[in-house]
């Protein structure tokens, strides 16, 4: 089922605080007015642009977004009472270890990245198997804005608007064989413009892998991305087609792909090859099963200021539960981390 | 005392780096989770510190300069303070001064106990590095104060086991600390050969 049915008691993305305003805290009253004067813009003013949000460095988008931003459905998810991450955190502090290893890497390193043109391998158990450019791969898809949680396995968070397609939809285009069971899903390898890949060092074989139940890949929560912020997604974010499964550590959200493929066996992923007793297949947010190198119970919400730090409860499937328990009954999840 | 401008020149430049962490931090330029970063400088910082300690011996047969030996506590005492602050902003940002969440880590997480007897071992360096203990211990004292190499290896491992996925920076400093522990095997430290001559009136520089 792909339409989200908006709860009574679920927030507007336009009760968000404006980021202009929470930024400005310190010299509130001054400010106020101008985050006024922004939030106070008609709706359709901003329909169109990354003047939705506040401080976004519009990005060079290929025609096909720019097609399809005039029908994004806004707000389509949203996260209650939660602020939406400042955009330049979001785009500054990544992990995309293609690009290496320190946060402010991807953000410096990824402008290498060529995203246009790109295609997209759909194989394996599938009856329409095909490398697809990415302008007629997206030909199907209606565009919506998804704002989530997002949890990385090292204790921090953020919360993202993403805009993006349900995987479902993906799904029903490939039309899987009844031997399909998993999805596999495979970053761009291409170690000159990845300077992470040049590593001798690398503890990581390329090109990264990911993989899903194909259970979970049909839950409507998980979609694949396109933009995010109200604009294309920013190369160290993983353009210019990344998945977005909100419920699973950061790592499972896997960018640049190039192959998706539906397979039978389990498929075995990059951080699982590397330590399997750190990082499962599942990977699901779980704050009772704690990494063996620190616990999970919590989290740092960014920003997270020095003597401001904003520390709160990780919660059971990244708060998640209630759209995605149901597909773990029965399985334990302290062996299925 | 001899050489006051190299003392404190070093003194300055060892200051220097964590008040200027600190000010970035408080400034927001170190990105939007200011605290891990801090922590990770300083333990970094406090790596460097010890294989700085190390090239000492080195650097003053190669040279000749016994300027390099008259700052040897104060780097000492320096490596100490930086991971003191590297344990307290560990504990700060963090843990949010959970002393429990403290507990469990130092009983569950290897790296955290290899850099918790790393931590013991500089302070007991650290308690003893004045004249009176050196007086006191005499002999023992250098045997002692051997605990340094020990506590690079553990401050290495302490490092390695959060490498997640690239060993190139570990491997650097390894290899570092490798080759000052190996110029220090007598074979070999007999044989650093002396570049500089020795200069008679090395004192004026003072």
């Amino acid at each position: 089922m792909l339409i989200k049915v908006t709860k009574a008691s679920d927030c507007h993305e336009s009760d968000v605080t404006p980021e202009s305003i929470y930024l400005s805290r310190r010299n509130v009253l001054s400010v106020a007015v101008t985050g006024l004067a922004v939030s106070g813009l008609p709706r359709w003013a901003a329909a169109d642009n990354v003047a939705r949000y506040a401080d976004v460095e519009p990005g060079k988008a290929p025609v096909w977004f720019s097609e399809k931003l005039s029908s994004v459905k806004w707000g389509a998810v949203v996260v209650k009472d939660e602020a939406i991450t400042p955009f330049k955190d979001a785009t500054h502090y990544n992990n995309f270890y293609e690009f290496g290893t320190d946060k402010g890497d991807p953000a410096a390193n990824a402008g290498t990245l060529k995203t246009e043109p790109w295609s997209v391998v759909v194989d394996g158990e599938v009856g329409k198997p095909g490398r697809y450019a990415l302008e007629d791969f997206m030909k199907p898809y209606q565009l919506e804005e998804r704002i989530y949680r997002l949890r990385c396995v090292e204790a921090w968070s953020m919360v993202i608007p993403w805009i993006g397609f349900p995987l479902s939809a993906l799904l029903k285009e490939v039309e899987p064989t009844s031997k399909a069971r998993f999805m596999r899903f495979e970053t761009l390898q291409d170690p000159k413009s990845m300077p992470g890949q040049r590593s001798g060092f690398a503890l990581i074989d390329w090109p990264y892998i990911e993989g899903l139940r194909l259970d979970e890949a049909m839950s409507p929560l998980a979609i694949l991305a396109v933009g995010m912020y109200g604009r294309v997604l920013p190369n160290q974010n993983g353009a210019p087609l990344r998945l977005v499964v909100p419920w699973k550590y950061g790592f499972k959200s896997i960018k640049s792909i190039v192959r998706i493929s539906l397979v039978g066996e389990q498929p075995k992923t990059t951080w699982q090859s590397i330590a399997a007793d750190e990082y499962g297949f599942y990977a699901n947010v779980n704050p009772t099963v704690d990494h063996p190198r620190w616990t999970q119970a919590r989290e740092r919400r960014l920003p997270s200021g020095l003597f401001k730090p904003n520390v709160r409860d990780t919660q059971l499937f990244n708060g998640y539960s209630e759209e995605v328990a149901s597909l773990y009954t029965g399985l334990d999840l302290r062996k299925n981390y | 005392m001899r050489y006051p401008f190299w003392r404190v020149g070093v003194f300055v430049v060892v200051l220097v780096w964590p008040l200027l962490w600190l000010y970035q931090a408080l400034e927001d330029v170190l990105g939007p989770d200011p605290g891990k970063v801090l922590v990770d400088r300083l333990g970094l910082g406090a790596l460097v510190l010890l294989l700085v300690i190390l090239s000492l011996t080195p650097l003053q047969k190669l040279t000749g300069w016994a300027g390099w030996n008259v700052v040897r506590r104060q780097l000492g005492l320096w490596c100490f303070a930086y991971v003191l602050l590297h344990l307290s902003s560990y504990c700060a940002f963090i843990l949010g001064f959970d002393w429990s969440q403290l507990g469990v880590e130092l009983r569950k997480r290897p790296y955290i106990i290899v850099g918790g007897l790393g931590f013991l071992g500089l302070l007991a360096l650290a308690v003893t590095s004045n004249r009176y203990s050196q007086r006191r211990l005499g002999a023992r004292w250098k045997k002692l104060h051997r605990l340094a190499y020990v506590i690079l290896g553990l401050g290495l491992l302490h490092m390695l086991w959060i490498v997640r996925a690239d060993l190139k920076e570990w491997v650097i400093y390894a290899s570092t600390g490798a080759l000052l522990l190996v110029l220090r095997l007598p074979p070999l430290a007999r044989r650093i050969p002396r570049l500089m001559a020795k200069k008679g009136s090395s004192a004026k520089k003072a």
